[in-house]
């Protein structure tokens, strides 16, 4: 699957296209299909995100998974200092 | 240390409120990101792999007790209690906000900081000896050069969009303490029949295409320093190469044309440029050295310390490194302790260490490009109580310049162009290594860890160094042996195939082990590395 | 296309600038172009003919045309210097401080903005081809 992802504008923080929004959860993150770059394009110029872009995903059943541990460490924080991620609770072993 | 006039204070407040103005123009969409982008970074504003960070220049790496607590209060309130101290001697914090930006710099500007060409491709923060005014080998204190050519490279109309960034250091000593040569320029002041001037070099650096900077003038005094540099500046914006981003470095340029070449072109630019009359007086380059002038030291302090507490002892002979004045000592607070995040320390000890400063430096700290941090001037008779303080806060880790005070960026745990974790494998070789007497045993050995070929964690210049890259999806990693930064630079170089991250653990044990098993009397493991060579090494890793 | 900005009092030079090289090969040009990769040293004997000089700045990152102007300046070229091109209105401060006395700006620059960013700064640091004092002549009169 594809997802588009980028940085809130003002904040800077990590968001995923939802299919009609943009979420800070990974987990909330729609299969955009082909509609990626239209919908970043549309996104973008409205500054409802920014330095946006398209990433593969496997879709598993606890939600989208990114290809890449690059976007695995995007989505969930730094695995140094897990206090400051999403899921404090994790263990730091599940971006590999 | 320097304090600001009218005209600096007037220079940094105008940057405040450009910011502000340019910031307001991308929120309200009338830049795009691709025009905001170098406007941000030359404000040292990044977006990075989690949210937007925020570079504080800390010019050659000197700075306050007020100025501190001024970095400890942008941690809290601006962001998540804690900072990160660079290589480049600044800091740098990771969960900044872009609307809130400008109201952090108009923060910073009241303690006299800012960010200014923290980024971007332009003149960087001047880097200096972190001992400056305080070592017993130095000619002279080097920052009155350093901030000569602060205020010089700000906001400089011609060099704002060379063909890539571009990093000064000055030094003073024959001991280089900040990796000179590896600086696009490099400044080492000298006397020469009583009289102060610079041996410059240039176009050395990290990154991709590591390499040492030749000398292309051997002597050149403050009257003409700024001639000379922007002769140095003006060759390179001119001639370094645009086509390829991994080329644009003025190392490459001068690898390309040959040192002679360019010295030639150098000289005849500055002919050309000494003309013109940019060469501040004497009596400038007197104002900002009065700034420099040693503290008032107590002339009879004593030298005299008890030792009886063990770890008191260790601390001492590991941490704290002789000052040129008598009953004095320069402290190292190293900010390495096992677990610890390599650079990183929170609001509270950024606080416990600014006070530290105001009580016992005569108000002065300064940033490591080991990511530490020194306190100058304390007097010998105060040791005990700043010991018992840091450690209180966790910040009397006794591995000054030993395995475990490893240099590490912060890699893909907060850096976008990283390719593999740097912190992980610092934090699992520190704890490896963590028995005070097996790292002592061992003796100097700087380690080194970058994420990414770009370098910033100096591992071309690590006795060991490391080097994290992106084998098919999965971190990997190759360990590099004998490189250096110091006045004996060299560059370090690959063992072979890379290891996994538990793999490159094992890899760095095995080579220490080598070493304790060749070493002569008195080697540290960079010299029995040049004398036996890599053979021994890439035999206990791969044979 | 925005509008071309000038900062000079003379009337604006019409006549179309030439290539280096076209104007080099003998031409009576007294307009010329210079491209990023090009030395504008070469004009150094023909200063008197010209009366426009056009600097190109194909992309704002491209920093090049900066060195350009302040060579000519230096070489006591006192004729129109203009920067054509991806030139933003961040920029404009510094091409002013580096001899810039005209802009062609590829787009619309907002004239409220320009205005602000002119005025910002009160002091420079440094000497360059503007006239502007640094402070350190400030300071020591």
């Amino acid at each position: 699957m594809k997802l588009l992802t980028g940085n809130d504008l003002p904040s800077g923080d990590v968001i995923w296209w939802t299919g009609s929004g943009w979420s800070r959860h990974v987990e909330d993150a729609a299969d955009t299909g082909t509609d990626g770059e239209a919908i970043l394009a549309v996104e973008q110029a409205a500054r409802r995100v920014n330095g946006a872009y398209v990433i593969d995903a496997a879709a598993t059943p606890d939600g989208p998974r990114p290809a890449h541990i690059k976007e695995r460490i995007r989505a969930l924080g730094p695995t140094v200092r897990m206090d400051l991620t999403l899921k404090p609770e994790v263990s730091p072993e599940v971006v590999l | 240390m320097y304090q600001y006039d009218k005209y600096d204070q007037s220079i940094v407040d105008a940057r405040v409120e450009e910011f502000r103005d340019q910031v307001k123009r991308r929120l309200a969409g009338e830049i795009t990101e691709d025009q905001f982008k170098p406007l941000r970074l030359m404000n040292g504003l990044y977006l990075q792999l989690h949210a937007y960070m925020l570079r504080v220049a800390v010019p050659y790496g000197t700075l306050s007790g007020p100025q501190m607590h001024m970095l400890a209060h942008i941690a809290r309130k601006y962001d998540r209690g804690y900072g990160h101290f660079t290589t480049r001697q600044n800091i740098q914090y990771n969960w900044i906000k872009l609307d809130e930006c400008p109201d952090i710099l108009a923060e910073l500007a009241t303690v006299e900081m800012h960010a200014i060409q923290t980024s971007g491709n332009c003149i960087r923060n001047i880097s200096s000896d972190q001992y400056a005014g305080a070592a017993a080998d130095e000619v002279a204190d080097p920052r009155p050069w350093a901030e000569l050519l602060r205020q010089w490279s700000t906001f400089h109309p011609e060099f704002t969009y060379l063909p890539r960034k571009f990093k000064i250091a000055v030094i003073a000593a024959d001991e280089d303490r900040a990796a000179m040569r590896l600086h696009d320029i490099g400044i080492q002041l000298v006397k020469k029949d009583g009289v102060l001037g610079g041996r410059i070099f240039v176009g050395g650096g990290m990154g991709r295409t590591p390499m040492i900077a030749p000398e292309i003038k051997n002597f050149v005094t403050a009257d003409d320093l700024l001639s000379y540099v922007e002769a140095c500046l003006r060759v390179y914006n001119r001639y370094g190469r645009r086509d390829n981003i991994y080329k644009a470095r003025i190392k490459i340029l001068i690898h390309e044309i040959g040192a002679d070449e360019y010295r030639r072109q150098v000289e005849e630019e500055f002919v050309a440029v000494k003309a013109l009359g940019i060469d501040p007086p004497q009596a400038e380059f007197d104002r900002i050295t009065a700034f420099f002038a040693p503290p008032a030291f107590d002339a009879g302090a004593s030298d005299a310390i008890d030792r009886t507490d063990p770890d008191f002892a260790v601390w001492l002979d590991q941490n704290v490194k002789p000052h040129k004045q008598p009953g004095y000592a320069i402290v190292n607070i190293s900010l390495k302790k096992t677990g610890d995040i390599p650079g990183d320390a929170s609001a509270d000890q950024i606080d416990v260490m600014a006070d530290l400063a105001t009580k016992y430096s005569f108000d002065e700290l300064r940033v490591t490009h080991a990511q530490n941090i020194v306190l100058p001037h304390v007097a010998v008779r105060d040791l005990p109580e700043v010991w018992r303080t840091l450690d209180a806060a966790g910040l009397a880790a006794a591995n000054l310049d030993l395995i475990t005070d490893i240099i590490a960026c912060p890699g893909l745990d907060y850096c976008s162009l990283a390719n593999a974790r740097s912190i992980p494998v610092a934090q699992k070789i520190a704890s490896r290594f963590a028995d005070q007497g097996r790292q002592r045993d061992l003796g100097e050995l700087k380690l080194k860890i970058s994420g990414c070929i770009n370098a910033c964690g100096h591992h071309h210049a690590g006795h060991i160094g490391i080097l994290g890259v992106d084998k098919k999806g999965t971190e990997n990693y190759q360990l590099l042996l004998g490189g250096s930064g110091a006045e004996d630079a060299s560059l370090g170089k690959i063992t072979g195939p890379g290891f996994d991250e538990d793999g490159i653990v094992d890899a760095v044990e095995k080579v220490t082990n080598v070493y304790l098993g060749v070493r002569a009397d008195g080697e540290r493991f960079l010299d029995t590395y040049r004398r036996v060579g890599m053979e021994p090494f890439k035999e206990a890793l791969y044979g | 296309m925005g509008d071309l900005l000038r900062y000079r009092d003379d009337a604006a030079h019409e006549e179309p600038a030439v290539t280096l090289d076209a104007f080099l090969g003998a031409s009576n040009a007294t307009a010329v172009r210079i491209e990023p990769g090009e030395d504008a040293r070469a004009l150094l004997p023909h200063l008197d003919r010209i009366a426009l000089v056009e600097v190109a700045f194909p992309a704002y990152r491209d920093g090049r045309g900066y060195s350009t102007a302040r060579v000519l300046r230096e070489a006591g070229y006192t004729g129109e210097l203009r920067a054509e091109g991806d030139v933003l209105v961040d920029q404009v401060p510094l091409m002013r401080r580096c001899g810039f006395d005209s802009f062609a700006p590829r787009a619309e620059i907002d004239s409220a903005t320009l205005k602000a960013s002119l005025e910002r700064y009160e002091f420079v640091y440094q000497g360059a081809a503007d006239g502007a004092v640094p402070v350190w002549k400030l300071r020591h009169g």
